[in-house]
């Protein structure tokens, strides 16, 4: 296959959740594909979708909300198709991990017993074969001595080495996309590192592609190839990680980027956006992000900025996009 | 007026575990988690001292020992030349108003049912900062410090977001007029624009109110960003310690290069760079002997396995608690 | 998704209220049985004592809608008359065991120590005796009667009021709002009783709904042994004692005042229930 062919593509997709009689938008008209062994980053604040877009890739937003547009995979819809077909696709094509392993292991099942059984619903080893397998999956996320701790319960690991009992469950049936919903959040920074490493790596060594969801721009920087910022249910801007930390355009891209405190003179005021993002039953008509823009121009507050190519792979949403000049005077 | 307001010195803390059936009859005594494990550090007056480590470090109990809310096993804390702990200052209410302390969960410390106007009244009125009379002023005055509109006063904290909560958090901590204020984790619950807007403030309150702020935090940026000087604590011991900006940019400890190298850069081109760090925190119930740092330590030898190293001044640039100090940075 | 935004306008406490109709149920009924209970001579159609010998244990009909009893006294004014009596126990066999049990319960929640370890060897000897046995035992060394009966049920149940408030001061204590409180300076009693109970409180108001209904069903049982209101006092135990030879022929007589036991129990298990409800805290 070739390596620039999509193996996910995510077209228009709008989710609405539904709120004491009110709709509320929670995406709307996200565009974005994902290719064999690439690592896409989703990167924005709380409330602004990203792990909204997860579910409703994989099928868990339309439980709470209406899910329309395309999720095209292997040729086929995953919005569209029937939840029987598609808990074929979870967890054997498509996995996911979640920020909090502790909530997403079984408490009262040993590693093994769990590793054991997405291999019988996923594939079709016979008994021995699973076990050899589940070994296998432990020692290729790291964990020491495998074959004794597989007698093990979830709580006898710690953080980190839950984190990667959990991607070593998902991956067990050699998903072919993983989506990770904020992985590392909840761990430290040395854990975080060795965590994101191993993502990498098996994403490499497996050829799949990888949707990770964070709200850290560092953890961007340092582990995805593509980036796609969002804010208020859309993206706003979308293109190579280090094109878009070198040079951002959207105004929104460059607040959230020096809103870190790196590479500023120590005890200097931060910059932050001002104001707050809107509630999604309050969206402004215009771009959601004009009433909180410092670039902000005429059309803004009526019209709304489609996502559109501005220069060689680089899509951005805004009327007046901040040039690079501008970049480093604001 | 710059000297030292509080000298910690050697503080330990462990918490029993008790002991179970099996220990009674074997004889062996209970299990002991060593939380701390001989922490001294000085606080100068008016200066923001960053505490970073790994979780399960020691460096919130540290936080917590300081507001007296855990009782050290060993070792002292003294503020302005007193004994925190000695039985006559115990009972004395006036160190909890010149040492004040914010908590992490922005959603837990305040009562959910009292309003804003109440916990601030409150803390007025129990301290007899202010006659009855003027309270209703101070609490309005104190609110517009911390940037809260005056329709705040009447609102419960569910009402609030997290960065408000905060910032009514801090304005509780200021209304009884502290010297040192303590940072635990203060912002880290928060998305990074709201971050920066709390720690702006908080610079800002350090200099016109002159505190001294002990910022605890586990994002390392952050922490570079707003302090003057840096502790490193790992498991229990603080492992280095020195001017912000020369940690930073050249950490001397093994530990502190791994931890500051960890930290997720900016800039794309930096990948890799890391120095990676195997293995995971040892559990403070079985603390490995000699030096904490041994078993994850690429460059430990048998000297590191059996003596503890202590704190010693390196190259005039703060202390380094480490035997081989001086090999591991002889080419920087 | 929990960090999503909304501009959620809040409505009045009272106007949710209004929402629950299981709330606004056993609101209506436990309203209307304390009306009965305060003002019973405004709804009872006779005087509950008066004896006619000429209409003995007449069935249900529009002169007596609940029929006469074996003195010819009107069995609904018995009924409503005996509101007064049971509506008292459910207060008075109650409020001393909850105000003891929540004081006792916060003081040892938040100091545990030494104090705990006697609370839990209490709580260990009465709940492994059957409450009834207890109860009965206490009343029968001090004498039946209603007095001695509240203060039989207040020994014994302080320990479960107790019990259920320590464990939620404990739960509340992981609150980081606690250790403000003792950063601030504030006294012990200041944190316990302003910033710990009202906090804590919640499930023990609700248990408290419960178990009204549980102690009118307990003393309407004394009663009806004997140990608890004394005949002629109308009471609904006591009511339903007088009609057990006669349950084939006189049904009505303990058939009403069952009914009247089971329709409070209802309205205090809806109460419980809407206002658990409606006081988790929000946000």
């Amino acid at each position: 296959m070739d390596e620039n062919t999509p193996i996910l593509q995510v077209d228009g997709l709008n989710t609405t959740f539904h709120r004491n009689g009110r709709a509320l938008p929670a995406l709307r008209d996200v565009s974005f594909s994902v290719a064999r062994g690439e690592v896409l980053g989703l990167v924005g604040e709380s409330g602004s979708g990203k792990s909204v877009t997860l579910r409703s890739i994989i099928g868990l937003a339309r439980r709470y909300g209406d899910v329309t547009g395309q999720v095209r995979w292997q040729g086929r819809d995953l919005v569209e198709m029937a939840d029987r077909a598609l808990r074929q696709i979870q967890g054997r094509e498509i996995a996911m991990i979640f920020q909090e392993p502790m909530t997403s292991l079984n408490p009262l099942l040993t590693v093994g017993l769990q590793l054991e059984e997405t291999l019988r619903a996923h594939t079709d080893l016979p008994r021995a074969a699973r076990r050899d397998r589940a070994i296998e999956m432990l020692d290729l996320v790291g964990i020491p001595s495998a074959a004794q701790r597989l007698k093990d319960y979830p709580h006898q690991f710690s953080g980190g080495m839950r984190q990667r009992v959990m991607i070593a469950i998902a991956l067990a049936a050699n998903p072919k996309l993983l989506l990770a919903d904020e992985p590392t959040t909840a761990l430290d920074v040395t854990i975080q590192a060795q965590i994101l490493d191993l993502i990498l790596r098996l994403a490499q060594d497996m050829d799949m592609g990888v949707l990770l969801v964070t709200h850290d721009l560092g953890v961007v920087a340092q582990t995805c190839d593509n980036v796609a910022v969002m804010y208020a249910g859309r993206i706003v801007e979308q293109g190579l990680v280090r094109d878009v930390l070198r040079e951002p355009r959207h105004p929104y891209t460059v607040g959230l980027m020096r809103s870190v405190p790196e590479n500023l003179p120590p005890r200097t005021p931060l910059y932050s956006v001002p104001g707050v993002p809107p509630g999604l039953d309050a969206l402004p008509p215009g771009c959601a992000f004009a009433p909180r823009c410092t670039s902000c121009i005429a059309p803004c507050s009526q019209d709304r900025p489609a996502l559109s190519l501005i220069t060689e792979g680089r899509q951005v949403a805004c009327f007046n996009p901040v040039t690079k000049s501008q970049g480093n005077a604001a | 007026m710059t000297g030292t307001v509080m000298e910690i010195r050697d503080l330990h803390l462990r918490f029993p575990m008790g002991r179970s059936p099996a220990d009674y009859v074997t004889g062996r005594p209970g299990r002991v988690v060593n939380a701390l494990n001989g922490v001294s550090l000085d606080l100068i007056r008016g200066e923001t001292l960053g505490v970073v480590g790994e979780s399960g470090c020691g460096k919130s109990t540290l936080a917590r020992c300081i507001v007296r809310l855990y009782t050290p096993s060993e070792g002292e804390i003294r503020f302005d030349g007193q004994d925190v702990f000695g039985t006559e200052q115990r009972a004395d209410r006036a160190y909890n108003r010149r040492v004040q302390m914010m908590f992490q969960d922005p959603y837990s410390s305040l009562n959910p049912r009292m309003t804003t106007g109440q916990i601030l009244a409150e803390a007025l009125s129990v301290h007899k900062m202010r006659p009855d009379a003027k309270i209703p002023a101070r609490v309005a005055e104190l609110l517009e410090l911390v940037r809260l509109s005056q329709d705040a006063q009447h609102k419960l904290p569910h009402e609030f977001s997290g960065g408000q909560r905060q910032r009514i958090a801090i304005a509780r901590a200021l209304a009884v007029e502290p010297e040192v204020l303590i940072a635990d984790e203060l912002v880290s619950a928060l998305d990074v624009s709201v971050q920066a807007q709390v720690v702006n403030l908080l610079l800002e309150l350090q200099e016109t109110l002159d505190l001294t702020i002990l910022f605890v935090a586990h994002d390392l940026r952050l922490v570079r960003h707003v302090s003057n000087r840096v502790a490193v604590i790992y498991l229990g011991r603080i492992v280095e310690v020195g001017d912000s900006e020369t940690l930073f940019s050249a950490p001397a400890h093994p530990y502190s290069q791994a931890l500051l190298s960890a930290a997720p850069s900016l800039n794309p081109d930096e990948r890799g760079k890391a120095v990676k760090l195997e293995g995971e925190l040892p559990s403070p119930l079985n603390m490995p002997s000699g030096c904490p740092f041994h078993v994850r330590c690429r460059h430990a030898t048998e000297t590191c396995k059996t003596t503890l190293p202590v704190l010693l001044p390196f190259k005039g640039r703060g202390e380094v608690a480490c035997h081989h100090v001086e090999e591991i940075n002889a080419n920087a | 998704m929990s960090d999503m935004t909304f501009t959620n306008s809040q409505p009045s406490f009272f106007r949710m209220a209004l929402r629950k109709p299981g709330l606004v149920a056993g609101l209506l009924i436990i309203g209307f049985s304390i009306l009965l209970a305060v003002f019973p001579g405004a709804f009872a159609p006779y005087d509950p004592n008066t004896i006619d010998y000429n209409a003995i244990r007449q069935p249900p009909s529009w002169a007596h809608p609940f029929g006469t009893d074996l003195l010819g006294r009107d069995s609904l004014s018995r009924v409503i008359w005996a509101y007064q009596v049971n509506m008292q126990m459910a207060v008075f066999g109650t409020v001393f065991a909850l105000v003891t049990g929540v004081i006792i319960g916060a003081l040892v929640g938040y100091y545990r120590g030494i104090a705990d370890l006697i609370f839990g060897r209490i709580v260990d000897a009465v709940i492994t005796f059957p409450f009834l046995v207890l109860v009965i035992a206490m009343v029968a060394v001090l004498g039946p009667g209603l007095v001695n009966m509240y203060i039989a049920i207040s020994v014994v149940y302080w320990v479960y009021y107790a019990r259920l408030m320590r464990a939620e001061v404990i739960a509340q204590m992981g609150n980081d709002y606690a250790a403000a409180g003792v950063v601030m300076g504030y006294s012990d009693r200041r944190i316990i009783f302003r910033h710990l109970l009202p906090n804590a409180i919640t499930p023990v108001i609700v248990y408290w709904m419960t178990d009204m209904a549980l102690v009118i069903l307990l003393g309407s049982s004394l009663g009806y042994l004997g140990l608890g209101a004394q005949p002629p006092q109308a009471e609904w135990g006591v009511l339903i004692a007088e009609g057990r030879n006669f349950i084939s022929t006189a049904w009505w007589l303990s058939l009403m005042p069952g009914l009247a036991i089971v329709l409070t129990g209802l309205g205090f298990s809806l109460l419980g229930d809407g206002l658990a409800d409606l006081l988790r805290p929000r946000g």
